[in-house]
């Protein structure tokens, strides 16, 4: 069952060139079924993990670990791999009609496989070296999408994106040698017990620190986060939903938390200083991102600093580093890839039915098209955390774990720029749906059906996730937590007692 | 130890021609190195005084082995190496052909 | 445009290519016993494939030939390599697991079960996917108008 997460899109990536000199429609045939299917198998690896019908711990041609490559499904990746596809879906249902102004969608649709099954593989791996290949399977193919349009912009922005990425991708590289140098392993459940019996050492410090710039790289952390906006303006926005919303947490976030957590097994009390940097480039990253964001004219970079301002709070719930704010950096994980993908759709829905990006030339459009613009409303609400929706509990466990470490500074700023985010997205609101009716001439139409239907799908979870926070949070996002916040259970259960 | 400070020296010489060269030739040149760095890390990581290639040619052979596995994994860094100074590649050709220069103190279409 | 490079280069090519390409396959199809390997040997058949290119020349019609049958060999390739993958799946034992690993006299040719395979396939993944590579970034005017 494991393996199928990374095979059936892989297996799309080959079939695709191959089907789509038949007839040129299977690639969106093909591309739509796989991402349908690995969003059935998501779905059923949560539930059968609730149910523990589901090995945790599958061996790759039968080697068993730490000689062989083992795929790891616990929690943790339970929860990656769910909002990987339940984005990766309503993307690719988005990409149906929106490439319609490309030629060779089976370049795309190929890579966007490549993706995916770097994605889910990158998830799924309880191998160090095995997780960097995923790492750079999908970052491959994420630069060749940023650039896809080729347009002289896009270009310029996919290169500047590969350069940052790339240097980030040598560092993750480099801390893997220097880790397999020190633990002579590269399982991460073996090499977790040969860290944590050895203890802190200078090396280990070295490793995480040039872990942890790889990683700021990846997920656009605030000194590191040039390459993002730039990327965003420039990528199809299917491929803009799946980097803000999936790829910077996987390949950041969650391969970051992995090795911190799990394989070096660091807590607070252990060490607080590198806890304490979390907390501080958290905590840049919102103030400095939501500043930026707030004098944007162009609706889709707005959106693009408003990532970086949210993976700071992801950023400075982990850094925070006990029980509650873990769940909250975890939960904000899965609320933020929801409306994040949403809000870059629904923008990209705008922008093709009206041809502008500029919030000053647009206005009014609630009534031309309301599906795009009530799902707007829903997911800028969500991703501001206004109550009942999904954003606001996140944002409020990670205030809840900071109040309880005792640091009310961060609980602080975390509250106060939650409300600017509410600011700049509500400006965006107000001009571009609302107010300036003068603005909207009447032949702006609503968007096909394939969008509306993947818009509709985002803001369902969206609301899903607010409205039953309780079932999610007991399924989903407090067995995760648990897996970060108690670091030997990983290697207890893949190397079994 | 010495020649793992060779391998960061290497690392870092490549990062600085990234950081600071212009031209994006040289900046690619810049990565290859980076990887050879790390390429040449995982070979010294493996390497062993008076031990054989890793080849059994025939059973029963007692002879040491280097670490095998530093192998597999450089070639597998070779092949990321490939793919990823291949697209670079590319994208500097396709830069050429829209902005006509590999400064990149003159490809700045983009604001901010 | 001339077509090629100098008669000399052309029968320097003419002698070697083929030579190049079979020792391509030798080193693909002895993978499992000597180094080298499936990429390896994909480089080198991608090699003797890239000197023909280069040394005869080639003009628009055939250079999309070469990239429309490289591109459908490197899918066959990929498909192949997850193909072998999952008949070890299928058969009941975990993905990629060796079918016939005891059959064969070991240190011979015919041993190692499905490593071979699983070399060819990536060989094939390999050189065709070198040789797009080459036509890709040799000759985008052509290719990449789709």
């Amino acid at each position: 069952m494991l393996p199928l997460f990374i095979i059936v899109p892989l297996c799309g990536a080959f079939l695709i060139p191959l089907l789509s000199r038949l007839w040129k429609g299977l690639a969106d045939v093909v591309g739509n079924l796989v991402g349908a299917v690995l969003v059935g198998f998501a779905v059923y690896g949560v539930a059968a993990l609730a149910g523990g019908s589901l090995p945790a711990v599958y061996a790759m041609g039968g080697w068993m670990p730490p000689v062989g490559i083992v795929l790891v499904y616990d929690s943790l990746t339970a929860l990656v791999v769910l909002i990987t596809n339940l984005v990766g879906f309503p993307a690719l249902l988005f990409s149906t009609r929106y490439l319609d102004q490309y030629t060779g969608r089976w370049k795309y649709y190929s890579l966007f496989m490549l993706l995916l099954a770097g994605l889910n593989g990158v998830a799924l791996s309880g191998d160090m070296f095995n997780m960097f290949v995923f790492i750079e399977i999908a970052a491959i193919a994420s630069y060749a999408l940023v650039a896809f349009g080729t347009r002289a912009e896009e270009l310029e922005s996919g290169f500047k994106y590969m350069v940052m990425g790339e240097v980030g991708s040598l560092l993750i590289l480099l801390s893997v040698a220097m880790l397999y140098a020190h633990t002579s392993t590269l399982n991460m459940a073996d090499m977790a017990r040969v860290l944590q019996a050895g203890g802190l050492t200078p090396l280990s410090w070295f490793v995480l620190a040039t872990m942890l710039v790889g990683f700021s790289i990846k997920m656009a952390m605030m000194p590191f986060h040039s390459w993002l906006p730039d990327a965003h303006l420039s990528a199809p926005a299917p491929v803009s939903a799946m980097l803000s919303g999936v790829f910077i947490k996987v390949l950041g976030v969650y391969a970051m938390s992995r090795v911190v957590f799990n394989v070096f097994g660091l807590t607070r009390s252990v060490a607080p200083q590198f806890f304490n940097l979390l907390v501080g480039l958290g905590l840049l990253s919102i103030i400095a991102a939501s500043l930026l964001a707030i004098n944007q004219k162009d609706y889709k970079r707005l959106l693009a600093y408003s990532t970086v301002s949210q993976v700071g709070y992801i950023v400075l719930g982990l850094g925070i580093g006990n029980y509650w704010a873990i769940v909250g950096a975890l939960f904000h994980v899965l609320s933020h890839a929801v409306t994040k993908g949403l809000l870059f759709l629904a923008s990209r829905s705008i922008e093709r039915q009206t041809g502008t990006r500029e919030i000053g030339n647009l206005g009014g459009l609630e009534r031309n098209m309301p599906v795009t613009s009530w799902s707007y409303v829903l997911g800028s609400l969500s991703m501001s955390g206004v109550p009942p929706f999904a954003g606001f509990f996140s944002k409020l466990f990670i205030i809840v774990g900071a109040v309880e470490a005792r640091m009310y500074w961060p609980a602080i700023v975390a509250g106060l720029f939650s409300v600017l985010t509410l600011g700049y997205l509500l400006k965006v609101i107000n001009n571009v749906l609302f107010v300036n009716r003068d603005r909207n001439s009447s032949l702006v139409r609503e968007a096909p059906a394939p969008i509306l239907v993947a818009l509709v799908m985002l803001t369902a979870l969206a609301l899903a996730f607010g409205l039953g926070f309780r079932p999610v949070l007991d399924w989903i996002v407090n067995p995760a937590a648990k897996v970060l916040t108690i670091p030997l259970t990983y290697a207890q259960m893949v190397l079994g007692g | 130890m010495v020649p793992f400070i060779a391998c960061l020296l290497l690392f870092l010489l490549g990062l600085y021609a990234i950081v600071l060269k212009r031209n994006i030739i040289k900046i690619i040149i810049g990565f290859s190195l980076m990887e050879y760095a790390v390429n040449l890390l995982f070979a010294f990581i493996g390497f062993k005084q008076g031990a054989i290639a890793p080849i059994i040619t025939r059973l029963g052979m007692t002879q040491d082995f280097v670490d095998p596995l530093p192998q597999a994994l450089v070639l597998t860094s070779i092949v990321i190496g490939l793919a990823t100074t291949a697209l670079m590649l590319a994208f500097a050709m396709r830069i050429y052909e829209k902005y006509h220069t590999f400064d990149i103190t003159e490809i700045r279409r983009l604001r901010g | 445009m001339s077509r090629g490079m100098t008669v000399i280069v052309q029968s320097v090519t003419r002698l070697v290519a083929g030579m190049l390409f079979l020792f391509g396959c030798y080193i693909v199809l002895h993978g499992h016993l000597t180094p080298g390997g499936g990429f390896a040997g994909g480089v080198l058949i991608a090699a003797a494939f890239i000197l023909v290119s280069l040394a005869f020349g080639s003009v628009e019609n055939v250079e999309q030939h070469r990239y429309t049958f490289s591109s459908v060999f490197e899918s066959l390739g990929g498909l192949g390599f997850l193909a072998i993958g999952l008949a070890g799946y299928l058969a009941g034992h975990q993905f990629l697991s060796n079918l016939w690993p005891k059959v064969g006299e070991p240190l011979t040719l015919f041993s190692a079960g499905t490593i071979p395979l699983a070399n060819i396939a990536i060989a094939m993944k390999v050189g065709a996917g070198l040789f797009a590579i080459f036509l890709a970034l040799g000759a985008s005017r052509f290719v990449m108008k789709d």
